[in-house]
Formats: C-alpha cells, sequence, structure tokens
C-alpha cells in the first residue's frame, strides 16, 4: 500500500488552481478525507482519473441546508475520500461519469434518492426509481416519510426509454423481471439480428426495498442484521463491511479471535458460492455432471456452516464488536478434513471439465470482457480479475486478519467466461489454503467486545473483500448511537454494466451462462 | 469420459435421508409429500418461484432442493419457467413496490388451483425490510396466500416440509 499518488494528485490539482483541503476523519482511516469546492469536483475526477485512480464508491447524505456528496477513490491500496457540498435549493453537482464509466449508474441512484443533478451526465434517465415515487420526491432526504407519499397500488414500470435499433431483421427480446429460473428479478432488453446479441441493455432496481432509508435509526445491532441481508448470498461480508464501518466510528477493538472467525466465515461464504456457480455455470451448457458434483460440493460444505456455526449462510454471526458463534476444537478439526478431502476432488473435477470439449467449446471466448472496459468500470472480483485486473482488498489494502495472511491472487487476460470460472476454482482452493492457516492459528480471546456508543456525526468507513470482491460500507452516527447514514457499495454495481458489454456478437443462449459466469447481485445494487 | 464414469461410479447415489444434525428423516418427507402429489396432482406438482424483491437467501435454498441430496424432482415436484404452467406460485418477499405489478401478473396468469406459498420472514411478515415507501412487506399484503414457510432463510428441508403442508391444507379445504 502505497499513499504518494494523493501529494502527486493534489499538486497537479494545484497548478490548476483547485485546492483540496484534508479534514480529520479518524473513522475512515486508513482512507483520507479531503474537501472540495462543488465546481472543482469534475476537475478532480478529471485528474483522479489520469493519475489512474479507480472509482470506488459515491454517495450523498442530506444535511440540511446542504447535501454532503461523497466519492472514493483507490489506487496502489491507498484509498481517499472526497466531499464537497451542493446546496439543497441548487442542488448541482459536475458529473464524474465522463471520466470514469462506471460513475454512470451511482450518480443516477444519488439523482433518483437525493435530487442532486449531475450537469454534465451523459444519460439522466432515472436509474432505481420506477413508479413508487414521483419524481420530485427523494426518499433520503429526511423530509421524506419512510412510509412514502404514494397510496394504492404501484403501477407498473413500462415508460422507461429503453435504446432502440431499427433496419431488416432487427427484433427486440424482453426478458424479466420475472426471470425462467429460480434467480432474482430484473429486465434485460435484448436487440438481436438472428440468433446474434446487437445491444443488451439492463432495467434493473426491481428489489429496490428501501435499505438505504430504513437503516435510518436504527441502533448498532439493527444494522448488522440489516446489513446481513443486503444481499443473502453475501450475508458474512456485508455484515462485516458494516460493522468494520460502526467499529471505526466508534473507535471500538475487536478482539483477536473474532477477528479470525470472521475470515473463517468469509472464506467459507466465498467457497460456497464460488462451487455453486460453477455448478450453475457447467448446468448452462448441459454439463449436468459438473453441475450435480458441484451442488453436491456445495451442499457438503454449507452443512458443515451449520453444524459448526449454527447456520449454513452463517447470517447474524458477525455483530458490532465481534462475532456471535464461537467454533470448537472439534469443528475446526473437521473443517480441515473437510478441506483435505475436498481439494483432490475439486482438482479432479476441474480436470475432467477442460477435458471435456463440450464445456470448452461452450465457454472459452464466450462473452469476452475486454480488460479495458472492465478497467473502465472498475470492474471487481473474479471479473476484473478475468480481465487482468487484480485488486484484492485483503491483498492489495489489507485488513486484519489478512494483514497477517499471503493472500494470492489469480490474474488471466482472456476475460471470458472460461476465464472467470477458472479464476473461481482457483479462488476456492487458495481460500482453503487461508482457512487451513486461520484453523490452526486460531487465537483464544473474548468473543466481542463491549459495545460503545460513538458521538453524534461520527463516521466509519468499511472495506471488505467479499466473494464478488471489495465491498465499501459508510456508516454516520446521529444522535444516541443511531444510524444517521448508512451505504453499502456491492461490489455487483462494478459488474453489472460489464455484463451490458461482454455479450455482445455472442449468441442470444449464451447469454444464460455469461450471466451466472458474472452473477452480480441484485439485491445488492438496488438496495 | 471414463474419468466421468469413474466419477459417477465412486461418488454413487449420496442422495440420502441423514443430515447429520438431528433433523428428522428427509425420506419420511419425501415419502409424503410424493404420496400427496400423486394423490391430488397426478403424481406432479409444478411450482413457479417468484422473487418479489428478497435479499437472494431463499432462492439459494430453493435452488439447493435440486442437488443431489434432496433431489425434490423424485417426490413429483419440479420448477417451471410459466406461472400459466404453474400449480404452485412459491413467493419469496418481501414484495418490493418495484415487484407489486409483476406478482399480481404472475398470479393472475397462473391457473387453479393457484396455491400461493409466501417463503422466508420477509415473504411470511416483512421481516427486516418491514412495510415502507418501497416495501409492501408480506407476500399476503398483495396477493391470497395459502401457506408461509418461516425462516431467514428457510433451509430445503423446512421448504420440503412447507409445501408438503400446504397441500395438505389444500386437501383439507377441497369441497
Amino acid at each position: 500500500m502505497s499513499a504518494a499518488w494523493i501529494d502527486t494528485l493534489l499538486g497537479r490539482l494545484a497548478a490548476r488552481d483547485v485546492h483540496l483541503r484534508e479534514e480529520p476523519a479518524p473513522g475512515l482511516a486508513p482512507a483520507r478525507l479531503f474537501t472540495a469546492k462543488t465546481d472543482d469536483w469534475g476537475a478532480l475526477a478529471h485528474e483522479t482519473r489520469n493519475l489512474e485512480c479507480r472509482w470506488v464508491a459515491g454517495f450523498g447524505e442530506d444535511a440540511g441546508d446542504y447535501i454532503l456528496m461523497n466519492t472514493v477513490f483507490e489506487k496502489d491500496g491507498a484509498y481517499l475520500v472526497a466531499r464537497t457540498q451542493v446546496k439543497r435549493a441548487m442542488p448541482f453537482l459536475p458529473s464524474h461519469t465522463p471520466y470514469y464509466p462506471g460513475a454512470d449508474r451511482p450518480e443516477r441512484h444519488i439523482q433518483d434518492m437525493l435530487g442532486v443533478a449531475f450537469t454534465n451526465h451523459p444519460d439522466p434517465r432515472r436509474w432505481t426509481r420506477h413508479q413508487a415515487w414521483r419524481d420530485a420526491d427523494c426518499p433520503l432526504r429526511k423530509d421524506f416519510p419512510v412510509a412514502g407519499r404514494m397510496t394504492g397500488p404501484t403501477p407498473p414500470d413500462d415508460t422507461y426509454k429503453f435504446l432502440y435499433a431499427q433496419g431488416a431483421g432487427v427484433y427486440e427480446i424482453p426478458v424479466g423481471p420475472i426471470h425462467a429460473g429460480t434467480i432474482e428479478p430484473g429486465h434485460f432488453r435484448f436487440q438481436a439480428v438472428g440468433e446474434t446479441v446487437l445491444n443488451l441493455e439492463e432495467h434493473l432496481g426491481y428489489t429496490h426495498k428501501g435499505i438505504e432509508k430504513i437503516a435510518e435509526g436504527r441502533d448498532a445491532d439493527g444494522l448488522a442484521r440489516l446489513a446481513s441481508r443486503v444481499s443473502g448470498d453475501s450475508t458474512v461480508a456485508h455484515a462485516w463491511a458494516a460493522c468494520m464501518a460502526m467499529e471505526r466510528a466508534a473507535g471500538i477493538d475487536v478482539p483477536a479471535r473474532a477477528l479470525y472467525l470472521r475470515a473463517i466465515m468469509s472464506e467459507r461464504e466465498r467457497v460456497a458460492n464460488h462451487l455453486g456457480d460453477i455448478g450453475m455455470v457447467l448446468n448452462d451448457v448441459a454439463f449436468t455432471f459438473g453441475f450435480y458434483q458441484f451442488s453436491r460440493l456445495r451442499e457438503d460444505w454449507q452443512r458443515l456452516s451449520r453444524e459448526a456455526l449454527g447456520h449454513r449462510f452463517m447470517m447474524d454471526r458477525v455483530v458490532p464488536g465481534g462475532v456471535a458463534a464461537n467454533l470448537t476444537d472439534q469443528m475446526a478439526i473437521a473443517m480441515q478434513a473437510q478441506i483435505a478431502a475436498m481439494r483432490p476432488e475439486i482438482e479432479n473435477l476441474m480436470g475432467i471439465a477442460d477435458d471435456t470439449a463440450s464445456v470448452e467449446d461452450r465457454l472459452v471466448t464466450t462473452g469476452y470482457l475486454a480488460p479495458e472496459t472492465a478497467k473502465a468500470y472498475g470492474a471487481l472480483g473474479y471479473v476484473g480479475k478475468a480481465s487482468g485486473h487484480g485488486f484484492d482488498a485483503r491483498r492489495n489494502a489489507p485488513y486484519a486478519p489478512y494483514d497477517q495472511l499471503h493472500v494470492e491472487v489469480p490474474v488471466y487476460q482472456y476475460g471470458d467466461v472460461a476465464a472467470r470460472v477458472k479464476v473461481r476454482a482457483q479462488e476456492v482452493l487458495i481460500s482453503f489454503g487461508l482457512l487451513d492457516k486461520l484453523l490452526t492459528s486460531l487465537p483464544d480471546s473474548p468473543l466481542r467486545a463491549n459495545w460503545k456508543t460513538p458521538a453524534a456525526g461520527a463516521e466509519g468507513l468499511g472495506i471488505v473483500e467479499s466473494w464478488r470482491g471489495e465491498i465499501v460500507t459508510y456508516v454516520r452516527f446521529g444522535a444516541d448511537g443511531k444510524i444517521a447514514r448508512f451505504f453499502p457499495r456491492d461490489p455487483s454495481w462494478t459488474t453489472w454494466q460489464g455484463l451490458e458489454k461482454c455479450i455482445r456478437d455472442n449468441i442470444v443462449p449464451d447469454f444464460p451462462v455469461c450471466n451466472k459466469s458474472i452473477n452480480g447481485s441484485y439485491s445488492g445494487h438496488d438496495l | 469420459m471414463l474419468r466421468i464414469l469413474a466419477k459417477i461410479q465412486k461418488i454413487g447415489i449420496v442422495t440420502e435421508p441423514l443430515p447429520k444434525i438431528d433433523e428428522p428423516v428427509l425420506q419420511q418427507v419425501g415419502e409424503q409429500l410424493k404420496a400427496k402429489v400423486g394423490e391430488l396432482f397426478g403424481g406432479s406438482l409444478a411450482i413457479r418461484q417468484v422473487d418479489a424483491g428478497s435479499c437472494n437467501g431463499c432462492e439459494l435454498e430453493i435452488n439447493a432442493l435440486g442437488n443431489p441430496y434432496y433431489g425434490i424432482e423424485r417426490f413429483g415436484v419440479h420448477f417451471v419457467a410459466s406461472p400459466r404452467h404453474a400449480d404452485m406460485l412459491l413467493v419469496t418477499g418481501p414484495v418490493s413496490r418495484h415487484m407489486e405489478a409483476a406478482l399480481k401478473r404472475a398470479y393472475d396468469a397462473t391457473p387453479e388451483p393457484k396455491l400461493v406459498i409466501a417463503v422466508g420472514e420477509c415473504g411470511a411478515c416483512g421481516g427486516e425490510f418491514g412495510v415502507s415507501y418501497a416495501s409492501c412487506g408480506a407476500v399476503a399484503n398483495v396477493v391470497p396466500v395459502d401457506g408461509v414457510i418461516r425462516g431467514c432463510p428457510p433451509t430445503p428441508l423446512d421448504l420440503m416440509r412447507g409445501i408438503l403442508e400446504a397441500i395438505g391444507k389444500f386437501q383439507a379445504k377441497r369441497p
């Protein structure tokens, strides 16, 4: 990790007569907080882009006469939080999207939720808002009631203006929000010629549950429960990121054993999801043998999670100050035995899949996401790693206990479905190694530190590598230890746009396998 | 090919009745389910699953019903792609306001007997999300519900029991 780039950035900005001011923000550390003038917001993104910083997350907060706007940048494992104020009466702000295509939807989300207008945004269409609240309403403004202002049934959202294509033989395929399988809802609009996809446009937001709004006023335990359900498949990682943010805001040190148990649960979550999804990808190309084998391994894995930690997903086991589950020596040994048995099985099964011509034919070159496209969107996790970008918070910005461990990160340039599957299979084996180390060196300590009510206004940032990639969670406390603002940035924000691009020029029947290979969270994105 | 066959032979059939944790026997629930499905649905119960706004936890457990341990299809239960082919809707919640119209349309498209099961704490009562500007809460707030399967998320075995219970109630209700 190196923060040297921040000085370079400040220098380049100063040369443009743009001056950032560093503010003390202990809860955001190791990230550093800088404030900027509203008019300089665009120049800031221009210079961070020139320095090849990653645009990590953007979020706003109603602060009365002003709306506080934040963007998080990262380079070389060092984070910078930039903050500015826009007047509530005149909420205009230069957009970051011209410099960072990945800022497109986050800014439109802020526009829909807080009523901030991004002046040079290339696509001012609504994004998160369908028909559940009016254009003039902003759910995250403090004067908007949590119950909303609409009565009666919510009309269907049939007025969203999709891009369209014209020409002989061009046709559209609307898919969703309810999909054919047991998966989350969202709308996909394809333009195709014959079997070839010309363009795909996503329309998400169907699972918007008002998470940011209903977080307000909760206590720390209540926020951890909500964070556990931002995306059920990433329950451990989201709860960890939220708790880390709250603990930093409150200045609480988490006991060593609790940190190890969090990492054990997080790696178990990674393995379970990778195993399940590799099986699903193989199922989507009609290699049902692979599907049944990997779903069997996933079930074995989840059963031991339940036996050892009390829940198949380890939901609500990460709590403010520590963990709500312990691991007996006997169960730690059982976990190691399971890893020892599963490692050769996975190597064997991946070998079989690799040698099966029909699988190779369907996965190799399918759903190609070019490294430059992945970079433009800041694609995280296995999507980024399969397209040349190996950011992994466990290695690049390590947090305890990963600061004590060596995390290997597989990176490929191929960018296709096969590469994403390969990254995930390798991550399973790497997680096995990490689990072995964590289980053999599990320290003895209390499981949970006492909670301390943080001062009103205290803020915290939690950064955790989930199985999908880096989660960045912002928390601010109000009076009496109640939450005033909660924003969890799921990594799916950085990969959904990649799905739109990777499916172009592929055949329509390959969409399911492309989608599964990326597997964005709808719930984590729609919030 | 030989390696595939060797693997299949070595693993054998894992579909089995004994989860290690002291749960009642899967086989028993399954056989009851099969008998009921045979009696009431001609041996084949078609389910359309609708995610009306869930966190995806319930979906993962519903998907697990298809893994070789549970293999729910052997009991005559299968998942279909269209509500028009379904006897039952398995709905997870909370129902987001953005999914309200889609859920109602799926319900309208389902032929009789149109059994609806609300799955998970959120489907049952709104769970952590409750009712808000963005959420209708429980599935029953949007479409009529015949049965509820609680749990966050319910385990695959809970799901099988819940489906069995719901069709048992359906039988009791019939004239």
